[in-house]
């Protein structure tokens, strides 16, 4: 690019500037003067909090590369390490994680927009094959993230995605074995996706540029369809896109610091706090909820090759939506039919995202083939058919035309197709919780969690005593090992001083060493230390346990869930329900029975517990009344001792439970604050152009 | 009713011809200001708004009470301090949220809890060392010096004149009351972090191989270019022969 610029600044310094690199004058003329139509509703905005998506995606996650470990002996502890040492690392780490969930759904949003008002066509068909390649992009970025913390699911989820390839003919286990960099997923494969996970948001933000290019070329479609042909159908970027973007923002902030301060863990999986096991893959494998449409269409062909042909067609078919889609008419909304049909079709996408996260198998497999048959038909049938057949409304002469047409009535139908969508988005997240069923299991009985709820604290008498519960009773099989003597004098813990932590601490011997002999010692503990654990190493413990292992304890809470099943999943959104886990933990430690029902037929060296899924738990009943002797007067009784540990080991799992929900009051009353400014801002800045 | 002078806060976009580069090359049928509409009359014919404007004499006068064809706002002239006030506040407040986002994005680059804890104070036995020997031991990541001075050790470091120091410390300053014998000290050369070696110099005390400082037995500068003595970190006798550093 060459030439002078127009713009003139008046400092000299910045006249000086200007002159050798018209920055400034780039700047200005792409995001102050540059005219955007004046009828863009708010779906419009999603370009903008899209921008503001990666641009914090980048930020966040540059800076939890500064903390993360990616080996696959430390990658799983280094995740853990950020959310429980680093200075706000819980919070970057909601955000980062939550962030690729709101990128996606923003994203999404964003490309029904551009279907439902034609904006892949001409002249902007290379700026919707940018978005496409935008979206690709996104998603091999958003898979390989999920890799990254070393969970079960990380885990399976790369072994599945990565043999996705192993169906391309002849060269599929080459291909293979060249992404593993290995016979099997390993530590060459989390290394590499690592590095490439830091490497593709850089090319996502240059493709970006290139399609904001092409946009500022073409010009901003709009919910009319019409080019904008006169002065009198734009406004300037700045102030009038600017505060409608910065409100539209500050509404999108709002949504996801309600995930990322009060529900960072629903969207994800319980089995990804479970550390990657290459022998075990767990019993239902399911992709993040924004892959599961595509996931969907992969499981409904019987073909391997044909369905991941299928899958990466899903995808692919939309870069040919300029062509495929021949109708004169832009927007739908005068397109009676397709109108229709693209409802029809936001529909189909959302039930396949809820058949990807249930077992394929009956009925779902079936529905599975029919919803994939209309997904494909809406492309290559139905939108070239209708190009033909049907008779589009007439459009209005100009923008301006359309403003006034529409000024008295009120976009109340936004509102209510903003409600259908996030029911619908919850539906397909809420789904996807679904899809951990195990069948036969009885679902635990809620119970009432003094951490429950936005303001939720922990009972501090009840974590001091589910201390003494595990060090007396769970300690000798199951290990805390994520938890220092120090974290029991922390803010938000059980509220023990330093020193009460100090003297915890030196009750416990701890392997040391080597000293100057070269010889390992024993000590006692200082705060520093973590708690030991029982066993060795891994084939210890099974040895000393009939062969089961029993798990680590300090991320129990978190590792466990159960289904919450449709509709209750919805209604756990809005009431902030996350406490499957505790419930489930609970119920296993008093869902013992000493005979089994009639007809079960137990495996030797198993009990019969009722809420275990299969009912056969290798643990023998570890509570009975009286065990523990309390000295604050709590009753003594199993029920007592299962609440006290649970909470207990609800605080180990998230020992930052008490801030994340401090501080998001503190950020839920300044969001609304600003909000609420901003709308009022973008009513005064727009009070006379609509 | 419609003040038709710009707003200072909106000002830069109708201000001249400020095409630019982008707008050369990719929009050269557009101007790069905008220019709006002359404020339609009242009751403008409803014919002219559309094919919706059968809602007659509403819209026409939605869009001259809307005034669409005017960007300065009409309460501008009317309410000045008011629209300012809104502005400058949301601003303000924006601007305190961003300052509050980006504390946690530095403060992140501080010493984790576990890096805290691991920097706790340690113990070393001192029981091992021989006189005119020293050991190095790690406290926080630094390299600690335990030097056990010999007799001739301690009166040269005790004797020299003060004023003849760059860095006057008394050598009593340096070491704990009736412990002379013990030196601790931070085993890092006090001008660009390299590690002094020990029993080395024209002093007997250190000398560092990176640029030259020399260092005598009570770990004062001498000579070189390290501007203060070697630093001696906080430390307690537990016992005679315990000391815990830190």
């Amino acid at each position: 690019m060459s030439g002078p610029s127009d713009f003139q600044p008046t400092n000299p310094a910045l006249k000086w500037i200007e002159r050798r690199l018209p920055i400034m004058g780039l700047v200005h003329s792409s995001f102050v003067a540059y005219p955007t139509p004046r009828n863009l509703n708010y779906w419009w905005t999603f370009g903008a909090i899209l921008s503001m998506m990666l641009a914090l995606q980048i930020v966040t996650g540059v800076i939890l590369a500064m903390h993360y470990t990616p080996h696959a002996d430390l990658a799983f502890k280094s995740v853990e390490l950020i959310v429980r040492d680093v200075n706000y690392g819980w919070l970057l780490r909601n955000m980062h994680a939550c962030g690729a969930s709101m990128f996606f759904f923003a994203v999404y949003i964003h490309m029904f927009r551009g279907l439902y008002y034609g904006s892949y066509k001409e002249p902007r068909e290379i700026l919707w094959i940018l978005g496409v390649i935008i979206y690709l992009l996104m998603m091999a970025t958003g898979f390989m993230g999920y890799v990254l913390p070393w969970g079960q699911m990380s885990f399976w989820g790369a072994t599945v995605i990565t043999n996705l390839f192993s169906a391309v003919p002849y060269f599929g286990e080459s291909i293979v074995t060249l992404l593993w960099g290995g016979y099997s997923v390993g530590n060459p494969t989390l290394n590499r996706f690592f590095s490439l996970h830091y490497l593709l948001p850089f090319v996502i933000a240059g493709v970006v540029v290139l399609h904001i290019w092409a946009l500022h070329v073409a010009g901003q479609n709009n919910p009319a369809g019409v080019e904008a042909k006169t002065e009198k159908d734009t406004v300037p970027f700045t102030p009038y896109a600017t505060i409608k973007d910065a409100f539209g923002v500050s509404c999108f902030l709002l949504f996801f610091a309600w995930f990322i301060f009060y529900m960072p863990n629903y969207l994800g999986e319980a089995d990804n706090y479970i550390p990657a096991n290459p022998g075990v893959t767990p019993p239902h494998i399911v992709p993040e909820w924004y892959y599961l449409p595509f996931y969907a269409i992969l499981r409904s062909i019987p073909n391997k090759l044909a369905g991941v042909v299928a899958m990466f067609g899903a995808i692919l078919i939309l870069a040919f939506l300029p062509w495929l889609d021949n109708a004169k008419t832009r927007s739908s909304k005068y397109r009676p039919l397709a109108k229709q049909f693209f409802w029809v079709f936001v529909v189909v996408c959302l039930l396949l995202g809820w058949l990807g996260s249930k077992p394929a198998e009956g009925i779902y497999v079936v529905a599975g083939r029919i919803l994939t048959f209309m997904y494909f038909a809406y492309f290559l049938i139905l939108l070239p058919l209708l190009s033909r057949i049907e008779t589009p409304r007439p459009v209005p002469n100009s923008i301006a035309d359309d403003v006034l047409a529409k000024t008295g009535s009120k976009s109340t139908p936004m509102v209510s197709t903003v409600l259908a969508l996030l029911v619908a988005g919850g539906l397909l997240a809420g789904g996807m919780q679904h899809a951990r069923a195990a069948e036969g299991q009885e679902k635990p009985p809620g119970n009432k969690w003094s951490f429950a709820g936005p303001v939720g604290k922990f009972d501090r008498g009840a974590l001091q005593r589910g201390l003494k519960v595990y060090k007396e009773v769970c300690a000798s099989c199951h290990g805390l090992s994520y938890i220092a003597f120090r974290n029991l004098a922390e803010a938000g813990g059980p509220g023990y001083s330093v020193a009460q932590a100090a003297a915890f601490a030196s009750d416990y011997k701890v392997k040391d060493g080597p000293d100057d002999k070269g010889e390992m010692f024993e000590r006692p503990g200082r705060p520093a230390d973590y708690f030991p654990s029982p066993f060795p190493n891994e084939n210890a413990a099974r040895a000393a346990n009939g062969g089961a292992f029993p798990p680590d304890l300090s991320l129990i809470n978190k590792a466990r869930s159960y289904p919450r099943g449709f509709p209750q999943f919805l209604v756990d959104f809005f009431t902030q329900y996350q406490e499957q886990g505790p419930d489930y933990v609970s119920a296993v430690l008093q869902g013992y029975e000493d005979k089994p029902p009639a007809g079960f037929s137990l495996p030797e060296g198993s009990y019969y517990n009722k809420y275990f899924p299969g009912h056969a738990i290798k643990m023998p009943k570890p509570l009975s009344d009286g065990q523990v002797t309390y000295d604050d007067g709590a009753p003594a009784t199993v029920a007592q001792y299962s609440k006290d540990v649970t909470t207990f080991l609800m605080w180990t799992a998230e020992p930052h439970m008490e801030a994340r929900k401090r501080l998001g009051l503190q950020v839920f009353v300044f969001l609304i604050l600003l909000t609420g400014l901003l709308y009022f801002t973008k009513k005064k800045v727009w009070a006379n152009a609509h | 009713m419609h003040a038709c002078e710009p707003i200072a806060g909106l000002r830069s976009y109708g201000k001249g011809a400020n095409r630019t580069i982008l707008d050369c090359l990719f929009r050269p049928d557009w101007p790069g200001k905008v220019v709006f509409l002359p404020p339609r009359g009242p009751r403008a014919p409803a014919a002219t708004f559309g094919r919706d404007s059968s809602v007659s004499g509403a819209v026409p006068l939605a869009a001259d009470e809307k005034g669409l064809g005017i960007v300065t706002t009409a309460s501008s002239a009317d309410h000045p301090t008011r629209r300012d006030f809104l502005f400058v506040a949301t601003g303000a407040v924006a601007a305190v949220g961003a300052a509050a986002t980006v504390w946690p994005l530095v403060a992140q680059m501080n010493p984790d809890a576990s890096t805290i804890a691991a920097g706790a104070p340690i113990e070393v036995d001192l029981t091992p060392i021989a006189e005119g020997q020293d050991i190095k031991v790690f406290w926080r990541g630094k390299p600690i010096y335990i030097s056990h001075r010999t007799k001739k050790q301690i009166e040269e470091a005790q004797k020299v004149s003060l004023s003849s120091l760059p860095d006057p410390q008394p050598d009593s300053a340096r070491v704990k009351a009736g412990h002379d014998q013990w030196l601790v000290v931070i085993g890092i050369c006090t001008h660009l972090g390299c590690i002094p070696i020990a029993h080395e110099g024209s002093y007997d005390g250190f000398f560092c191989p990176c640029h030259g400082s020399v260092y005598d037995t009570s770990g004062r500068i001498r000579s070189g270019p390290a501007p203060t003595n070697l630093p001696v970190p906080p430390y307690t006798f537990v016992s005679d022969t315990k000391i815990q550093i830190g």
